[in-house]
């Protein structure tokens, strides 16, 4: 989809503007001109997977820079990247997978950043009453296993984990989401699934047990700021910031990698 | 009847309200890869066992909806109101609610055990029970307003001259709720065919066995786009056309 070179030339003064206001401003600068000027918002589209760790780290970022709201949106991050490319106003965008981050690469503003990594878990119903030690469990035909369709981010690493596992997964259901799997797991549907580690954390009524090179299939979450930015050099600054020590601190105690 | 003149302007914005998404919808069709998408092996598959579903469903709907119609009709009092509330409930459930409630009953830790929820767990049959519950409604509602509407004069003739009650059904009622069975019957095929909610909680999603078309769009949507407008076109054309084809708006008995 082609809107002609206007946008193109627009984007592009955005960049140059940003890149200098970047170059040339600090934090204080910022945050000078948002107290000139009132509370500034700034708009961070993340990943539903996110949800639990953006909103402190969000917080740290709003005490770090005072004048400064940051609206979070979460979704899964095919949709929010849909949204961005239908031109919703986001400024800051983080998503579950590199894919996904590829698919907005015509409103990235800069380079996006890797700011964690996930790797994928077997799930099972608390108690495991079917006695799941392992992946090769789930090619066993009296198992009901479910795991997230391929065409999804937590389905394609499954994918690529069982070819390095070589084992051929029969699941009952190919969800659409992670929230799909774990909800057919804790209502017992099913006696096993396949999710992200940080996924176990956030849900109730199940348990993980390990696959054995999961470390293998690494995830990467990534930031980045995005081109229309209210305030130039905010969004960057938040990209930087979940990068920093603090949101690495909030991230690695739920579980994340952190790159 | 033709109302006021300022109803027209109103009129038009709620045809606009109605219109607008479905334009939308085709806008965003790739023209020259439409065939191709929609004769995909995943679109084709999705699509057949939607029909297969919803044809069933539509069945169960008839057959068990139809007798529900007649005893709620014959109910007097206040609890007519309270079992009409209750079978007309699918209607207003938000559909993931709908979804867990079935779970609730018919999953392997749900109300009628293991062994059921077992067979029933990740199967056709559960898609046909979400669609069959959904649908449901639609059937009560069009026979329950019918059977309202007559008098009952034929069936008390039809019993003076000795007709026993099955007699009296099969030969009186039924033939005079023709228009109200079908519209019945369509309106359920439609929901049936639309249902997604209730299917992605309860029955789960894959290809052949419980991937509906409207799953089927829903995962297209993220990786394929244009294979999830093509197939939404699609959908949306089998519905305009069961519609158009059967449905007649009821109309008061003479």
């Amino acid at each position: 989809m082609s809107r002609g070179p206007g946008i193109a030339i627009a984007a592009l003064g955005i960049a140059i503007i940003g890149a200098v206001i970047w170059a040339s401003s600090t934090r204080d600068a910022v945050d000078a001109r948002a107290h000139a000027e009132g509370r500034v918002e700034l708009t961070v589209f993340a990943a539903a997977s996110l949800a639990d760790v953006m909103e402190p780290i969000a917080e740290a970022f709003e005490s770090a820079h005072g004048a400064v709201d940051v609206r979070l949106t979460y979704g899964g991050s095919s949709d929010l990247a849909a949204q961005i490319a239908e031109g919703a106003p986001a400024e800051v965008f983080v998503s579950a997978d590199e894919a996904q981050m590829a698919a907005v690469a015509d409103h990235v503003s800069g380079d996006a950043a890797v700011v964690a990594t996930n790797t994928l878990t077997l799930v099972v119903p608390a108690g495991n009453p079917a006695g799941v030690r392992g992946l090769e469990d789930l090619a066993s035909p009296g198992l009901v296993s479910v795991i997230c369709a391929p065409q999804v981010p937590c389905g394609a690493g499954t994918a690529e984990l069982a070819t390095l596992a070589g084992v051929t997964l029969t699941p009952a259901s190919e969800e659409q989401s992670v929230t799909g799997v774990l909800g057919k797991v804790a209502s017992g549907q099913a006696d096993a699934g396949i999710v992200y580690v940080t996924d176990i954390a956030r849900a109730e009524g199940v348990e993980a047990v390990e696959i054995d090179g999961a470390d293998a299939v690494v995830n990467h979450y990534m930031a980045a700021a995005l081109t229309g930015a209210r305030e130039p050099g905010l969004p960057a600054l938040f990209v930087e910031f979940l990068t920093g020590p603090e949101a690495r601190e909030v991230l690695a105690a739920a579980g994340f990698g952190t790159p | 009847m033709t109302g006021p003149r300022w109803l027209a302007p109103l009129a038009a914005l709620g045809g606009l309200l109605v219109l607008l998404p479905l334009i939308g919808l085709v806008s965003r069709v790739e023209w020259p890869r439409f065939w191709e998408l929609v004769t995909s092996e995943a679109s084709l598959t999705a699509l057949g066992l939607s029909l297969r579903t919803a044809g069933t469903a539509t069945l169960v709907v008839l057959a068990l909806g139809v007798p529900l119609a007649f005893v709620l009709h014959s109910l007097r009092g206040p609890m007519r109101g309270i079992v009409r509330a209750l079978v007309l409930t699918p209607l207003v459930l938000p559909p993931v609610v709908g979804g867990l409630a079935l779970l609730y009953a018919f999953g392997r830790r749900g109300l009628l055990g293991e062994q059921v929820g077992g067979s029933v767990a990740f199967s056709t049959l559960a898609v046909v029970i979400a669609q069959a519950f959904v649908a449901m409604p639609f059937m009560v509602v069009a026979v329950e307003s019918a059977l309202a509407a007559r008098s009952g004069r034929h069936e008390a003739i039809a019993g003076t001259l000795g007709a026993s009650r099955t007699r009296i059904l099969l030969r009186v009622t039924l033939p005079a709720l023709g228009p109200a069975l079908a519209t019945g019957a369509v309106l359920a095929f439609a929901r049936a065919l639309g249902e997604f909610g209730a299917t992605l909680t309860f029955a789960g999603s894959l290809a052949g066995v419980t991937r509906t078309a409207p799953l089927e769009i829903y995962l297209a949507r993220e990786a394929d786009p244009a294979s999830a407008a093509a197939l939404s076109l699609v959908l949306v054309l089998v519905a305009i056309s069961v519609v158009a084809l059967a449905y007649r708006p009821l109309r008061r008995a003479p």
